[in-house]
């Protein structure tokens, strides 16, 4: 989304060329155009607009990407602060 | 005499022509109507629908079965009663939401044959809703996952709109005996929890995913189930930011009661060890500071985020609740001397930032690792401005 960005350098997100068998599943999965397709070969074109939704990565045949996938929501993370990853509950209303 | 007939006589006291021990239910049903309609005022509605049993309730939106190699599959309307929008309304205030969902399983629109495409979709009733709304011109199988009631995106987030759960809905409704092609429609958004390559080796079915937004649909099975790039990208307009506010502020009453309670008995301390007229001058005070530190943080800052400057939630926030705070320093200023001023504005700005800050998790574009980034460096900020804050506003009231 062009007019809405949020912090640079955070991501997780990572592409193994040479992995690649070039189906162009990540490509139609991402919700932010992140990936494109050159010489049958996946590329990422902006790095910074990945929200580490995991699609890309749960979708590619050649395990070829590597993201931690998660929510980007802040009272879900104070809830893993205080209770741990394994119980914290996106706040069953809030946001999801 | 049968039952029927006497207690026909005694409410209206009209003698049976009926002799006794003849079944009146074989009685031509107009006779009955007409009887009623002496009898009791207002004409009986109308017959039982044949597919009502005895133990189920029938849905206002299926309007008939489809016979199936499967069984009977429900034909739903594609557009909305008032008993929907009355749910939607409900729903979108956070009334009950948990429990706006449908059963999942096979359902239909208009009149769809074994070719016909199969969309799939989550059981929360407004995501159902939505999608059979744009099939008004369409055939096609809609195959409702067990969602628990939540919507693709966030279903598809804590893997209930997963890969398993696909499978076993597209066994447990032989979905095999109903179309003769092996293509699933899925809407894009549940791709974070569905990989298509594990679903079409486990049952040979081919994950085609739709486009982001069920009005591109009826465009999607027109263009041979492609999508335009714009119809894969996600949007946050104005108006998808501003139907979140009411869920926003849904979660705030409860503790805002402590915080009003908390605000006012701070307010009361004093010279004079402790003092009702000031808890009341100055907690009202506090009151309305917190009060535009929520419109800022869950109001203002979700419906204006793109223009608002900074990259941060946290700091969006913080620029609008200082300027809340500004406002209500110049409301009250006849009232306020340095310190109160400085603590009233530093309550107003820690609030808008928080609450902005939790707008994150409402937002279709904040990575996790950014949102803990930027949680890191704010918490302890706000944390600190509400501490400067209490002291300066119990400072000033000794200081006045
Ligand atoms: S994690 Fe999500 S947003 Fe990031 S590149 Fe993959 S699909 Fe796109
Ligand atoms: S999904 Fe994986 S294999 Fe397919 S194009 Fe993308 S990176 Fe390459």
């Amino acid at each position: 989304m062009e007019n809405f960005r949020y912090l640079p350098g955070v991501t997780t997100l990572t592409l193994n060329r040479k992995a690649c068998v070039g189906c162009g599943m990540c490509e139609v999965v991402c919700p932010h155009g992140i990936f494109s397709m050159h010489d049958n070969k996946a590329r990422i074109d902006d790095l910074d607009g990945c929200m580490e939704c995991g699609a890309c990565a749960k979708n590619c045949p050649a395990d070829a990407i590597g993201v931690t996938p998660g929510v980007g929501c802040a009272s879900y993370i104070i809830q893993t602060w205080i209770k741990g990853k394994n119980v914290a509950a996106c706040g069953s209303e809030k946001c999801c | 005499m049968s039952q029927k007939n006497s207690q026909h006589n005694s409410c209206c006291e009209k003698p049976s022509h009926e002799p006794v021990g003849i079944q009146t239910a074989a009685r031509p049903i107009t006779d009955v109507a007409q009887q009623n309609e002496v009898c009791c005022g207002s004409p009986p509605g109308p017959e039982s629908s044949r597919y009502e049993k005895p133990g189920y309730a029938l849905l206002d939106f299926v309007e008939a079965f489809v016979q199936t190699p499967a069984g009977p599959v429900p034909r739903v309307k594609t557009d909305l009663q008032w008993r929907d929008h009355a749910g939607t309304i409900r729903a979108r205030l956070g009334i009950n939401r948990a429990q706006h969902k449908i059963a999942p399983g096979l359902y239909c629109v208009g009149k769809p044959d074994a070719q016909a495409p199969v969309l799939v979709t989550a059981n929360y009733k407004l995501t159902f809703d939505a999608l059979r709304t744009e099939l008004k011109a369409v055939s096609a199988w809609v195959l409702v996952l067990d969602t628990r009631g939540i919507n693709v995106w966030c279903a598809a987030g804590k893997n209930l709109f997963s890969t398993t759960e696909l499978i076993d809905r597209v066994n447990r409704t032989d979905l095999k005996k109903v179309v003769s092609h092996n293509r699933l429609i899925l809407p894009q958004l549940a791709a974070t929890g569905v990989a298509a390559h594990h679903v079409k080796k486990a049952i040979g079915f081919k994950v085609i995913y739709g486009p982001v937004r069920t009005l591109d649909i009826p465009k999607f099975l027109a263009n041979g189930f492609t999508s335009e790039p714009s119809m894969r990208k996600v949007t946050f307009s104005t108006l998808e930011r501003v139907i979140l506010i009411p869920v926003e502020l849904a979660h705030l009453p409860k503790p805002s009661f402590w915080v009003l309670l908390a605000a006012f008995v701070i307010s009361g301390i004093g010279i004079q060890v402790f003092s009702f007229s000031a808890a009341w001058v100055r907690g009202m005070m506090l009151a309305v500071a917190y009060a535009v530190g929520i419109l800022a943080g869950a109001i203002v800052t979700p419906t204006l985020l793109p223009w608002i400057p900074g990259k941060s939630f946290a700091v969006k926030g913080a620029i609008i609740g200082l300027i809340g705070g500004a406002a209500i320093v110049v409301l009250f200023q006849s009232n306020l001397q340095f310190w109160g001023a400085l603590a009233l504005m530093l309550c107003t700005t820690a609030v808008g930032s928080y609450l902005a800050m939790n707008f994150t998790g409402s937002t279709p574009f904040t990575s996790p690792s950014g949102v803990e980034k930027e949680m890191r460096k704010a918490i302890p900020l706000q944390a600190l401005a509400l501490i400067v804050a209490l002291v300066a506003w119990v400072g000033a009231a000794f200081a006045g």
